[in-house]
């Protein structure tokens, strides 16, 4: 397999110029012609459904949502990135640019990074003219706050709710198209296979979950806007839906999965509460401005919070990194949170959690002001946990996130299968090792709005059409593997539940290969996976029939693909013997605990090739290179 | 040979837009379930007016039998404006009725399965109870038309062994004895008791509706919202305290027939 | 805590369903109350039944999947608070909670309590968006919006069409759904030019959809997660009145 990124040539700041002047176009029309399937309909999907319907294409959009509304991206609170300037504090393209880079510890494309910067701006204005209610100044004008510790004010938001107004823009814009007649939709759908023949996709075949309809659909283009694979650690932040099967799937029909073991983690979450927690929440990490973490110096003290005095309270971010203290990066704070919790000396229930004490700012600012500014979290803490912030600290603990990792993709966001074309955190390409904040929602809109319409057209215009028939052998045959995968699930009538096989699987991925891992603990994860792999088909119990909803049904089949995804993720783990972004290898690093990166013999992509079903993938290298940046080592001491 | 010259401009008589006719612009207001609700608010409003007027016609009572039977020649000496005025209050009133009981029966269907377990969090028992104190309304002005306005109900014995019919009473100029009819009406405990029922009827009806009737036309705002509630409780309260007290002052005996 | 369950059954739309009764035992007040819905659909499973279908995705009160009546009341007793965000330290150990679907003719019963809401998704497609093509806008800022017009555009904006305004309306009706998106749009510049055209399209899907009126009851606005205010529906009143005398169009 040949991972060529097909970076146009040239300065780097002229490249994407030079690719939209130069990419072949549709003849308007003929692009009625083409068929695009959109599967998942978050920023990403959304975007691009509306977009290349505006254009013309016919377009049919898939999500297994009862709207396209729902997406996950809905849930996304901080913000969004953009180049603006707005606020003449230094700004640029450049600089967003030289950010992202290094913020994804140089193991992202140049090209694509310095493309999804310089479309940043156009963004912003899309939105706008939509109707996104972006946050103004007094003036009229668009407000700005800075973010994830960036020296600049670039972040574009709607209150905490960003992700939901601009996919509701997204949304609305899909919508029109769908009134329009030039989008089929096709909620409750989830797709369960890709068709590819003679190395082109094809099309794929869904199951309808309300009716249970195993079908196929063709068309000139596939594009999987799927979302990422955090709930492979059953716990997370993600949706209870979210799942890795679309590009899980395109992967075993041979497009090669990229840096799975890339998982961001969010250092201040809602700690897991019991057995039955069924997913964590997320709250701004906007409160390490003012709040300070802490834990009990001594193991095993159970004192109330307030009645462990000052001299016993370790104050450990601040101690460890005097001159960012509880604003250390988002990897840093996480790992920190996790050693004094190896240690013994973490609070709440089970002992995974630290406290996040506003008393100070409350002294200092007074009740009113705090709640002024973070009254909604303290609101939402209070909601789930029961307990009052302003009156003993809250509890946090860090929690998986966000994945870097995705389907391989070349500049054109295509995937190494001729006309798969991959969008958003479902691809691995623009965040490297590691995303800064409120750049999900700038890579989705991008990707979808601004980038696919050029490159899908130049695929089309220089490739021959030829749609299959959605009767074809292939198409047949994918399903009959479909039926046959649903029906084998059914039959098992085993003692145990998926839930409760996808519990366990989170175990051993959070435990093994979360935050930090050993070469030890990984191959542990490995054995532990497989082991789980032979118990689910082999144990699992799903009650009631393949010809309506069921929601049992549902459940296994994804946890069924996160069963033989934790290994690859683990694989690429084992593989990438060094520390970087948001993979942590306890073997590489410094002394004082900085992760130490190998540019010398990882600074490369890994992509991992299905080789069949008992056969361990190949590992695929697309070197990356250094033409305009260089490499740092960076420290947040 | 005909000329093939026209004989007459071609040009339509004014330069504006033909535009689409009157019901274009109604129809919505008739069909959907915003536009019904105004209409039944505009209704509404109009009859909340003639409620309040003819209550200050009532009053009259109060200042004695020529100040009322005075106003009653005047209404009666309108002619063709009196029936003019009855016939538009008579449409108003079918319009309000019918448009409201059909939009009762459509959000009858829009749950053709009801709840299990039903819970109330802050709606009023008034806005909740409008097509039954609306029905209950009209059961009530049917009886108080054939009552008060077609003297078919009740027969006044004034000298004893005669009865007359109400509406033939005269007073010493020869007008119509409002005066007395109204004395005499109250003084039947069913018609006074039913009069007192109906004003209840009433006074919940235009506690929700009066305010309900600014949320409708958009003419509502969270800082306007206190005053336009108060707005309502008090022409519900004026309308059914000044009504009442005019049975009340003839039970007690204030107001008393002259013969 | 152990409670006792009345939850609605139906395998699919035309399954006339019914009332069932579960136990749920060894319930912790710290869990949501779909978790305690999935502890249940655990043992059902385990005893070879089928689970209880009910829709739900983020779990933190956004994405509006979840829909509930819980004794009665949408997403339950806690005010301004969806069901995934309703924890059972807000119930009594020993209670017995009814659990139904939404109930309108436009959200059809699709499985136990899994309803249809596609209606919502047809009524914006009937006119609730700006007609802008991606691509040849003009800058963010070059039309300034006033701060406060902003911030009413994003309460409104804040709807996250989860239906609950029509499972509490006593006649089911979507006026705060259709309010909400219309006041949102009506209150930016962005939202001007189609301003009439959308609220009277809207309105018309509104009601060819199957929902009730609005009798100004305003049970949505305390059902609603979101808090979302019945002034958006005195502005969709307004907007509707005015789109109707209007000369234009």
């Amino acid at each position: 397999m040949n991972l060529d990124s097909k970076t146009p040539t040239g300065p780097l700041d002229s490249k994407w110029t030079r690719y939209k002047s130069e990419c072949k176009l549709v003849n308007p029309a003929n692009k009625r012609k083409y068929h695009v399937l959109v599967v998942g309909t978050g920023l990403a999907g959304a975007a691009a459904a509306a977009t290349l319907a505006e254009l013309g294409y016919s377009v049919a959009a898939f999500c297994y949502q009862d709207s396209p509304r729902r997406a996950h991206s809905i849930a996304a609170q901080g913000g969004i990135n953009a180049a603006k300037n707005y606020q003449n504090d230094g700004d640029s393209v450049w600089r967003l640019f030289y950010d992202t880079i290094k913020g994804g510890d140089y193991r992202a494309r140049e090209a694509n990074v310095h493309r999804l910067a310089e479309v940043s701006t156009a963004i912003i204005d899309q939105c706008v003219a939509q109707g996104v209610p972006f946050a103004r100044e007094y003036g009229g004008l668009l407000d700005n706050r800075s973010f994830g510790g960036a020296q600049v004010s670039r972040t574009f938001y709607c209150r905490g709710q960003t992700g939901q107004q601009l996919l509701l823009g997204a949304y609305q814009a899909l919508s029109r198209q769908i009134s329009y007649g030039n989008v089929k939709m096709h909620p409750r759908t989830e797709m369960l296979d890709l068709v590819v023949s003679g190395g082109r996709a094809r099309g794929i075949v869904t199951r309808d979950l309300e009716t249970g309809k195993i079908e196929s659909h063709t068309g000139d283009a596939v594009l999987l806007c799927t979302g990422g694979y955090a709930n492979a650690y059953y716990l997370s932040t993600n949706a209870a839906g979210c799942n890795v099967t679309a590009t899980y799937r395109a992967y075993k029909k041979g497009a090669a999965f990229a840096n799975p073991c890339y998982t961001q983690i969010h250092p201040t979450c809602i700690p897991v509460a019991g057995d039955h927690q069924s997913k964590l929440t997320l709250m701004s990490e906007s409160l390490r401005n003012d709040g300070r973490i802490w834990v009990p110096r001594k193991t095993g003290d159970t004192r109330r919070p307030a009645q462990i005095p000052d001299s016993e309270r370790d104050y450990y971010l601040e101690r460890k990194y005097p001159s960012y203290g509880n604003l250390a990066p988002r990897d840093i704070a996480s790992r920190a949170a996790k050693e004094v919790c190896d240690e013994g000396r973490g609070v709440g229930s089970g002992g995974r959690g630290v406290y996040l004490d506003f008393a100070d700012a409350i002294r200092r600012l007074g009740q009113p002001k705090v709640a002024e500014k973070y009254g909604n979290l303290f609101q939402m803490y209070e909601r789930i946990t029961g307990e009052d912030g302003y009156q003993q600290p809250m509890r946090i603990y860090p929690a998986l996130h966000y994945t870097m990792g995705g389907l391989w993709v070349d500049y054109n966001l295509m995937s190494n299968i001729q006309g798969l074309f991959v969008l958003g955190e479902a691809n691995f390409s623009d965040h490297g090792a590691n995303r800064l904040g409120a750049s999900a929602l700038m890579q989705g809109l991008a990707d979808g709005y601004f980038i696919i319409p050029y490159t899908l057209a130049n695929y089309f215009a220089s490739t021959k059409q030829e749609r299959l028939p959605a009767d074809h052998a292939e198409f047949q045959r994918a399903e009959k593997d479909v039926g046959e995968r649903v029906k084998k699930m059914l039959t098992v009538k085993g003692k145990k539940t998926a839930v409760e096989l996808h519990r366990e699987l989170g175990q051993t991925m959070w435990d093994n290969c979360g935050m930090a891992r050993t070469k030890d603990s990984i191959q542990r994860t490995i054995k532990r996976v497989e082991e789980l792999r032979e118990e689910f088909w082999n144990n699992v119990n799903v009650t009631g029939t393949d010809a309506n909803l069921n929601v049992a049904l549902e459940r296994a089949g994804r946890v069924a693909d996160f069963m033989e995804f934790g290994e690859l993720l683990a694989r690429d783990a084992l593989a990438r013997e060094e520390s970087c972004g948001g993979h942590f290898r306890e073997e590489y690093q410094y002394p004082d605990g900085e992760a130490k990166r190998d540019d010398e013999h990882f600074a490369h992509v890994a992509a991992w090739e299905y080789q069949g079903p008992d056969k361990p993938p190949a590992r695929l290298v697309e070197p990356l290179h250094w033409e305009f940046v260089k490499p740092t080592v960076r420290s947040y001491k | 040979m005909p000329s093939s010259v026209p004989t007459k401009r071609q040009l339509t008589p004014n330069s504006l837009p033909p535009g689409k006719g009157l019901l274009a612009w109604t129809l919505p207001v008739f069909s959907t379930t915003v536009g019904s609700k105004l209409l039944v608010g505009v209704t509404g409003a109009a009859l909340t007016a003639f409620v309040i007027v003819h209550l200050i016609g009532n009053l009259k009572i109060f200042s004695g039998p020529d100040s009322i039977n005075s106003y009653a020649k005047f209404l009666k000496d309108l002619g063709p404006l009196l029936w003019i005025m009855r016939f538009g209050l008579l449409f108003l009133f079918v319009l309000h009725i019918v448009l409201a009981i059909r939009l009762k029966l459509r959000s009858r269907s829009a749950r053709p399965v009801p709840y299990v377990s039903e819970a109330t969090i802050q709606a009023s028992v008034a806005s909740r109870t409008m097509i039954v104190t609306g029905l209950a309304i009209l059961a009530y002005v049917v009886f108080h038309v054939a009552h008060f306005t077609l003297g078919w109900v009740q027969s006044v014995e004034i000298t004893p062994g005669i009865y007359t019919n109400m509406l033939d009473l005269r007073d010493v100029e020869g007008r119509a004895d409002v005066y007395t009819i109204m004395i005499y009406g109250f003084r039947n405990p069913l018609v006074s008791i039913l009069y007192l029922a109906a004003q209840g009827f009433l006074f919940v009806h235009l506690s929700h509706g009066v305010a309900s009737t600014f949320q409708t036309f958009g003419a509502n705002s969270p800082r306007w919202q206190p005053a336009i509630r108060a707005l309502g409780w008090a022409v519900a309260i004026f309308v059914c305290v000044g009504n009442s007290a005019i049975v009340l002052a003839v039970w007690t005996g204030y107001l008393k027939p002259l013969i | 805590m152990k409670l006792f369950l009345h939850v609605w059954r139906q395998k699919d739309r035309t399954d006339p369903g019914r009332m069932e009764t579960y136990n749920a035992e060894d319930i912790s007040p710290d869990m949501s109350f779909l978790e305690m819905l999935d502890e249940v659909n655990e043992k059902l499973i385990q005893e070879g039944n089928e689970p209880i279908a009910f829709d739900h995705d983020c779990r933190e009160g956004i994405c509006g999947t979840c829909s509930l009546v819980i004794n009665g009341m949408a997403h339950g007793p806690e005010r301004g608070t969806t069901v995934c965000q309703l924890h059972m330290r807000k119930f009594q150990d020993g209670e017995r909670i009814v659990i139904e679907p939404w109930r309108a003719k436009a959200f059809p019963v699709i499985r136990d309590l899994i309803v249809d809401r596609s209606s919502l998704d047809r009524i914006i497609q009937a006119g609730g968006f700006v007609s802008v093509n991606t691509g040849g806008a003009h800058d963010g800022n070059a039309l300034p919006v006033p701060k406060p017009n902003a911030e009413t555009a994003m309460d409104a904006a804040a709807c996250i069409g989860c239906g609950a305004c029509a499972a509490a309306c006593k006649n089911a009706s979507a006026m705060l759904f259709v309010a909400a998106k219309v006041s949102h749009l009506a209150h930016l510049p962005q939202g001007q030019p189609e301003r009439s055209q959308r609220v009277k399209k809207m309105v018309e899907q509104h009601d060819q959809e199957g929902f009730g009126h609005c009798s100004n009851q305003y049970e949505c606005e305390a059902a609603c997660p979101k808090e979302i205010s019945v002034k958006f529906i005195t502005q969709l009143n307004r907007d509707y009145l005015r789109a109707c005398v209007s000369a234009k169009d």
